[in-house]
């Protein structure tokens, strides 16, 4: 009987203490939430407050005007299509060429199938880095160098795809049954043979959902690249923007655009990745 | 009976095999094939040929050399026969007038500029309303640039210019290994390069400038105060926090709100998408319209990307880490909601039943019934968004101006301080990385409990 009151006690002195850590965890992350937002807003060149209420002045002005003209939609809405078609294309070769690459390097990069084992490391950090480079770093510097245009921007979403999509794909390849890799290891096949014919078939499916996924976000960042000096529709945006009041009804045209492409682009990228994953 | 059925249906299977791989075959060969024309579309959509003579190969290896030396430059106005030595030819590098670098000698009416390797510039006037500038070229000889207000005159040794020098009648440029020289009628200017980021940590006004590792450590622990009433640590903390080269303090604060941004929004986001993704799961919605409505919500957040909303919230609260974090915020509460109503989906209904028959109410079940099994995908979402939202809030401070992504930018329009432009970016990746690592250690230490 006291046993079992001691354990109880023991329990509740537990409990207790348990209570206690989260409710300052709590108390802690609210406090770092809170300075973070005071600050931010400090530091910020209009308050929240001040700014709230004009949220929804821009969208206001940019609907009116574009309803005042709703005749000159269609003609707005053909006008920035080649736009738009050329940022769908730097999203679709970079996400092409990342994809590639990063299947080559992540099977230079897992174990037991690498081509040089004591090499994994080096492929890894590789990665790691291709990965934290944001893509407007390399876009603004090859902006400089090869002047603006679709190049810069395919080569920095290609460069951070690469990584990114790499260390999926290797997390993809870890999984994959070494059975047949073997087996065609003892009939004298070369490291490519092995891993086309061996390991390719395998993580297909998975490696095309993950670059499926990666076109989504590639759609996106090829459209704010466009806004920093990469062509496209953001490109186009930024000018039409630019030109200020009188000329919203392009600007409302391209959000159109850029809101219909995305939700459309998700919408039938979605279905493929379910389709893939459950196996058809 | 056994026997029978597969022998009829052989030939059936053998055929649909055949079938099947013959598909394959066409599909193994028919995607490269795929792949290839888009390719070959692309190479000429994105003009690709024509790359070649629009890139600025110059512009290159200016960022190249640009990136990892520095230059000093040694001016003489060729009107008031003035001199001046400066680090990248900018006022916050030049040197004071007693206190030149060993390599440039005054001489009179100018100066003597030792290059090294033999390579050696005379520049001076000879007081007739000539300023002669003689640079002496190993293995080659010495050449004699005269600027007089008539132009520029250039003598060679053999009488020909070759193809290192670039003459006309206003301005001679002579390029060598050693440096650069350029002659025009308003100056005379010394290009010398040098191997590394110059001024990284004191600027020339600092007197801890030029100093050896060996001598700051002892002026640090035991030499006398260089600055009376602050001792000498906190003086070289305070001149290297306050560098106007490197602006070490504006780049942490950048690179601090770039974070706060990334901080801010994704934990907003997800405390505002976690309550919402109740409404829009299929087992705890409380009706199907109020399900379907919080659905499009998400998927308009969604849909309207990142850029948009950056932009309109830009409109509405100017330039800075506030209006990043709210465009983070925005659209990641679309995502988030999205992947947490999933989640919230495919839980195991059990234990909230179990919860049920002790009488919990729908709060208690909600927070002891759910919240525990999809807190690891939660986490372990937030924290992945966490560690790619520093890389967007990058991207969004170009635009929006603030953070990194503004000094970045700022670096890149003046077009000549790569060497700041490269120390940006490598300390956005090392900002990046360490995020990265961070947010996995998290994730290991709360997911494995």
């Amino acid at each position: 009987m006291t046993a079992a009151g001691g354990i109880k006690a023991d329990y509740m002195a537990q409990r207790r203490r348990r209570q206690m850590y989260s409710g300052l965890l709590l108390v802690i992350f609210a406090a770092l939430l809170v300075s973070s937002f005071r600050l931010a807003n400090d530091r910020n060149a209009g308050g929240f407050f001040e700014g709230l209420h004009r949220i929804l002045d821009f969208p206001a002005e940019l609907l009116t005007e574009a309803a005042q003209k709703i005749a000159l939609t269609p003609a707005n809405l053909a006008r920035f299509l080649p736009a738009l078609i050329e940022t769908i294309n730097i999203a679709a070769v970079s996400t092409l060429i990342g994809a590639l690459l990063a299947m080559g390097l992540s099977l230079l990069s897992t174990r037991g199938l690498a081509l040089w084992p004591r090499a994994i490391p080096l492929f890894r950090r590789m990665m790691d880095v291709m990965r934290a480079v944001p893509e407007v770093v390399i876009a603004l510097v090859l902006i400089f160098i090869l002047g603006g245009g679709p190049v810069p921007a395919m080569i920095a979403i290609a460069f951070h795809t690469t990584g990114a999509l790499g260390k999926m794909f290797s997390e993809v390849n870890e999984n994959a049954d070494l059975r047949p890799v073997e087996g065609l290891a003892s009939v004298g096949a070369s490291w490519f043979q092995r891993m086309w014919l061996g390991v390719v078939p395998q993580v297909a499916p998975n490696y095309l959902s993950y670059a499926l996924m990666r076109f989504e976000i590639n759609v996106r960042a090829s459209a704010i690249l466009g806004f920093v000096g990469a062509g496209g529709i953001g490109y186009e945006l930024k000018i039409a923007i630019s030109w200020g009041q009188g000329r919203y009804d392009a600007a409302a045209a391209i959000f159109v655009l850029l809101f219909l492409t995305i939700v459309a682009i998700d919408q039938i990228s979605g279905h493929y990745r379910n389709r893939l994953v459950e196996g058809r | 009976m056994a026997m029978t059925e597969t022998g009829a249906a052989l030939p059936g299977i053998r055929a649909g095999a055949e079938a099947l791989i013959a598909r394959k075959r066409l599909i193994a060969l028919a995607v490269p094939a795929v792949v290839l024309v888009y390719l070959v579309y692309v190479v000429f959509a994105f003009d690709i040929p024509g790359l070649a003579s629009r890139a600025r190969m110059d512009n290159a290896a200016t960022l190249v050399a640009d990136s990892y030396s520095y230059k000093t430059h040694v001016e003489r106005n060729n009107r008031s026969g003035e001199m001046t030595v400066a680090i990248e030819g900018e006022r916050k590098g030049t040197y004071a007038a007693d206190a030149w670098p060993d390599w440039v000698q005054r001489a009179p009416g100018g100066a003597v500029v030792d290059l090294g390797g033999g390579y050696r510039v005379t520049m001076g006037g000879d007081g007739a309303g000539e300023d002669a500038v003689r640079f002496e070229i190993p293995g080659y000889g010495t050449l004699t640039i005269v600027s007089a207000p008539s132009g520029v005159t250039l003598d060679t040794p053999d009488g020909t210019v070759p193809d290192w020098i670039n003459a006309s009648g206003t301005r001679v440029a002579v390029t060598t290994p050693a440096g650069r020289l350029t002659v025009t009628k308003a100056r005379s200017e010394v290009f010398r390069y040098f191997f590394g980021w110059e001024l990284f940590f004191f600027t020339l006004d600092s007197p801890f400038h030029g100093k050896s590792l060996a001598t700051l450590a002892d002026l640090a622990l035991w030499g006398d105060r260089v600055r009376p009433g602050t001792s000498n640590i906190e003086a070289m903390a305070s001149d290297f926090w306050n560098n106007q080269m490197w602006r070490h303090k504006d780049v942490a604060w950048a690179l601090f709100e770039t974070v706060l941004m990334a901080f801010l929004g994704t934990v907003s986001a997800a405390m505002i998408a976690l309550p919402l993704a109740f409404l829009s799961a299929r087992n705890f919605a409380p009706g199907l319209a109020v399900r379907f409505g919080v659905r499009r919500v998400f998927d308009f957040l969604r849909g309207v990307d990142a850029l948009i909303w950056t932009i309109v919230l830009s409109r509405a609260f100017g330039p800075g880490p506030l209006t990043g974090s709210l465009a983070i915020l925005l659209t990641d509460s679309g995502s988030f909601g999205k992947l947490f109503s999933e989640a919230i989906e495919n839980i195991d209904e059990r234990q909230v039943e179990g919860l049920r028959s002790t009488g919990a109410g729908a709060l208690q079940r909600h927070r002891f019934g759910v919240i525990p099994q999809v807190a690891p995908v939660i986490l372990s979402q937030l924290l992945y968004y966490l560690e790619s939202n520093t890389r967007s809030a990058t991207v969004i401070g170009a635009i929006v101006g603030g953070g990194i992504g503004l000094l970045l930018t700022q670096a890149m329009i003046t077009q000549k301080d790569w060497e700041e432009v490269t120390y940006y970016i490598v300390l956005i990746v090392l900002v990046v990385m360490a995020m990265d690592s961070f947010s996995g250690w998290i994730r290991r230490r709360l997911i494995r409990g």
